[in-house]
């Protein structure tokens, strides 16, 4: 008790604020930009938000699974499955060299392109199906959660494993290319100065916040994750929240498949694949907990600021490709404990119970 | 020339500037029963925690056998001979009997890592049978009732060869009928000589158990003596500070002619059986029986969390049966459930979202976003708080785990008020609730009944009931034996009905949520 209050007095409360990650964030910033001083060149700083909202997008909706208590690892399966599908309805043309093997070949698609390719109605069609495929899938696992009472982890897993399957099945593993104009610059473009991908992530944390903390469901979504029993006698739909939960999920993969496939101009089986820790580690660090109940859009954003920083300097230092996850895995070991640390000194602080 | 055992010596302690414990000074004697008592903040439960080394005194010293006793964390008061029965129970369900008890050192095949079964099981049979519980050892801990799970704490209690044991709230999980049990193993333990800490609200159980009686208020000890000193009156008086005329506040209004909620017939095979019975306008209806007689099991049926395989439900002779609990609830139906830590709080959450979780569609506006109106409701959350006298600190920011025992239950019926239910069902609405709480509750109840209210009012203290109720029903295993008018309460007679055919039912234990960890969900 007495080394928790002596911590608390030092930084000035820093330590246990909800910006404690943006501020480790920073310093870290700091730190690295003494060693590495392109780390804060434009460029660098342009590149580095760039990666911020395809992740925050993927984040964001696993954020609404954890606050009701469950985990997505679909997700990125998702994001692979509806990237080659996407790209299967808009490619402007198919290499026959890679894809004349392949049964949807002349169904699907042909040389000339995917089903609709050169027509106007491709890129909103596709974007269109890649978004309901994901609300599919997350209505799926989350009907399989909720009125299956299956284990979240479970369930999640081997829609991982079926989806990430399909997509390569579908494609051969072969990334699939040329996609409209239009579409990659829904990824790379810009409105005026502003990235059109910010743009749409900035939206979709909007109508997250706006979810979580102004409205019935929001409330639902942490009653639910709080406690779901008590949730229920108070009358909370409880199958149907956790559902909308999985399908929000699954429409933010959509939302970052898009984002992902665009910037990359490719639908590509394997997207993703390497996202998982990213996305989960993200929220964990922005201060989102695996036992449900909590969750803020704000901390999603802080974790993934994290992440991106940390993954940029990686990139920057003069490291052996094969030693970054070790690096990675170990900053992340870091920051978690960190954050464990801070729970425990917070929680020194209520006052225990039976003292009113 | 007496022989302490416990001496707490001028013991003060604060957190965070309000102050827990103030100057408390007194003495347990060798090989005899405290009883303590005190509303829910009194400093209880401070006091035993300084005892049980969670946290130091402030102020003051304890002695144990004269010598100055520093525990600097739990493990420390069990060596020095401390044993905790909790309130609330710390057994690993999963495990068996006999790896409860040996948890902490199992017995080894000599120098080896490998537990000794047989010896286990013969250590753990010799500990059952020192407390009077008949069960194979290795029966897994979820298939015990409450009060035998009570038994298995004593038993490892036991095992420790604890000199001091302390029994926080050691009833509040059993049928008023079953307490009779773990008296029968305190009384054993008083002969072996041990010294006992007997805390409990139920006031009468401490008066019969206890030598000495100590009484708390505010972080004061108010008074203490020998138990023969002491009544139940006096006891309260002491408690609250004030005398309570009468614990049972008077109505105003007698029960209406209609009728409200109609169940017909209603049956689930193994749970209950052809349960008929008609509740009215402004009446409050009790509902008695022991553990597993499946009182709880109807209520949850009622409201639609579980189901049942034939029978009807009709609220103002509309068929309501099979509803979910979102419907129940639009339906007005309103449901006070006996476990308010598992099922009727969010213990994390502030004050005011546990009071408007219900009824928050009607906060909200219209339109697929359904924004919460949050001045509107917090308007209400403090009303509500306000009403029903919740000692809370802000209800936006207070969190319900930091509130007392009885604090949290009027939180739980709170949460009700603005649903427009015109049926409430409660279950347990006192369990663990002090002696001046449950005097608000009990006059929340008859203002919500005077109001035009039908309640549905689940007990295992009769008690409770006979002072409430304008009638009472009484079940055993699983069917309605007797019903009981106001006029012809007779406490004998429907204690006779609770135990009647309880020899055919076998003990009672089948599918009862008295823990709630088998109920539906």
């Amino acid at each position: 008790m007495r080394t928790g209050r002596t911590l608390l007095r030092l930084p000035g409360g820093i330590v246990l604020s909800d910006h404690f990650v943006l501020v480790l964030t920073v310093v870290y910033f700091l730190l690295i930009w003494s060693i590495y001083p392109h780390m804060a060149a434009r460029r660098n700083i342009a590149n580095l938000f760039s990666n911020v909202w395809p992740l925050l997008a993927l984040v964001i909706g696993q954020m609404f699974v954890l606050i009701v208590g469950g985990i997505d690892l679909s997700q990125t399966s998702i994001m692979a499955v509806t990237s080659v599908l996407g790209a299967m309805i808009m490619a402007g043309r198919f290499d026959p060299a890679k894809f004349e093997h392949n049964p949807l070949w002349g169904v699907v698609f042909s040389e000339q392109g995917g089903l609709l390719a050169g027509s106007g109605w491709a890129v909103p069609v596709a974007i269109m199906l890649m978004l309901a495929v994901g609300v599919g899938i997350g209505f799926v696992t989350g009907l399989a959660v909720a009125k299956l009472k299956m284990p979240p982890f479970m369930v999640t897993l081997v829609a991982m494993s079926f989806f990430s399957g399909l997509a390569i099945y579908l494609t051969r593993s072969e990334n699939i290319m040329h996609l409209p104009e239009s579409f990659i610059a829904v990824g790379k473009g810009s409105i005026g100065p502003v990235p059109s991908a910010m743009l749409i992530v900035v939206t979709l944390a909007a109508l997250a916040f706006v979810i979580l903390n102004l409205s019935i469901l929001g409330r639902w979504l942490y009653a639910v994750g709080q406690n779901i029993r008590t949730a229920c006698v108070s009358g909370v739909p409880t199958g149907r929240v956790v559902i909308l939960a999985y399908v929000f999920s699954g429409f933010c993969a959509g939302l970052g498949s898009i984002l992902y496939s665009a910037r990359l101009e490719a639908g590509r089986p394997t997207l993703g694949r390497n996202l998982l820790l990213d996305v989960i580690g993200a929220a964990v660090i922005g201060g989102i907990s695996l036992y449900g109940g909590k969750g803020r859009v704000l901390a999603a954003v802080y974790g993934v600021l994290f992440f991106v920083v940390l993954d940029n300097s990686l990139n920057k230092m003069p490291l052996e490709f094969y030693s970054i996850d070790i690096i990675k895995g170990g900053i992340i070991l870091l920051a978690a404990l960190l954050d464990a640390l801070r729970t425990r000194i917070a929680s020194r602080q209520t006052v225990p119970e039976g003292i009113s | 020339m007496i022989e302490w055992e416990i001496e707490f010596d001028g013991i003060g302690k604060s957190f965070f500037g309000a102050r827990a414990l103030n100057e408390v000074t007194f003495s347990v004697g060798k090989g005899k029963t405290l009883g303590l008592i005190g509303e829910n903040g009194a400093g209880k439960s401070t006091l035993m925690n300084i005892l049980g080394g969670v946290f130091p005194p402030d102020e003051g010293t304890v002695r144990l056998f004269g010598k100055e006793y520093n525990p600097s964390c739990p493990a420390d008061a069990a060596r020095a001979g401390i044993a905790f029965i909790h309130q609330e129970l710390n057994l690993f369900t999963n495990l068996s009997v006999a790896d409860n008890l040996f948890i902490d050192g199992f017995p080894k095949i000599g120098s080896s890592p490998f537990i000794d079964k047989r010896r286990l099981h013969k250590l753990a049979a010799e500990l059952l049978s020192s407390v009077n519980l008949h069960v194979p050892a290795a029966t897994p801990v979820e298939m015990l009732t409450p009060g035998e799970r009570q038994l298995v704490e004593i038993a490892r209690a036991l095992s420790r060869d604890a000199q001091i044991i302390i029994f926080d709230e050691p009833t509040t999980s059993l049928t008023a009928v079953e307490t009779k049990h773990p008296f029968e193993i305190i009384e054993k333990l008083h002969a072996q000589g041990r010294t006992i800490i007997y805390i409990s609200h139920t006031l009468e159980d401490v008066l019969r158990v206890s030598d000495t009686i100590a009484v708390l208020r505010d972080g004061c000890l108010v008074s203490t003596g020998y138990s023969r000193r002491y009544s139940v009156e006096r006891m309260i008086s002491d408690m609250v500070g004030r005398r309570i005329e009468q614990m049972y506040p008077a109505r105003n209004a007698g029960p209406g002619t209609a009728s409200v909620l109609q169940v017909e017939g209603v049956t689930q095979p193994g749970i209950v059986r052809d349960i008929s019975f008609e509740l009215h306008e402004k009446e409050v209806l009790g509902v008695f029986g022991l553990m597993g007689s499946g009182r709880s099991e109807l209520a949850r049926i009622i409201f639609g969390l579980d189901s049942c395989q034939t029978g009807r439900i009709r609220i103002w002779g509309k068929d309501v049966t099979g509803s979910s609990p979102d419907a129940s609830i639009r339906n007005g139906l309103a449901f006070v459930t006996e476990n308010r830590r598992q099922e009727g709080l969010l213990m994390e959450a502030a004050v005011s979202e546990n009071l408007d979780l219900p009824s928050l569609r009607k906060f909200a506006g219209l339109g697929p976003a359904r924004i919460i109106d949050r001045r509107k409701s917090l308007e209400f959350a403090n009303r509500i708080a306000e009403t029903l006298k919740i000692k809370s600190g802000p209800v936006r920011i207070q969190k319900v785990k930091n509130l007392s025992g009885g604090n949290q239950q009027k939180v739980v019926i709170g949460k009700w008020l603005l649903t427009g239910s015109a049926v409430l069902i409660l279950d347990e609405p006192t369990r663990g609730i002090d002696v001046g709480a449950k005097y608000e509750v009990y006059g929340t109840i008859n203002k919500l009944a005077e109001e035009g209210t039908a309640i549905l009012y689940i007990s295992s203290e009769l008690e409770e009931l006979t002072g409430m109720c304008d009638r009472i029903l009484v079940m055993s295993n699983g069917e309605i034996r007797a019903e009981f008018e106001r006029r012809n309460f007779d406490k004998q007679k429907i204690l006779e009905a609770a135990f009647s055919c309880e020899v055919l039912a076998g003990g009672g234990r089948a599918g009862h949520s008295g823990l709630g960890d088998n109920s539906g969900n």
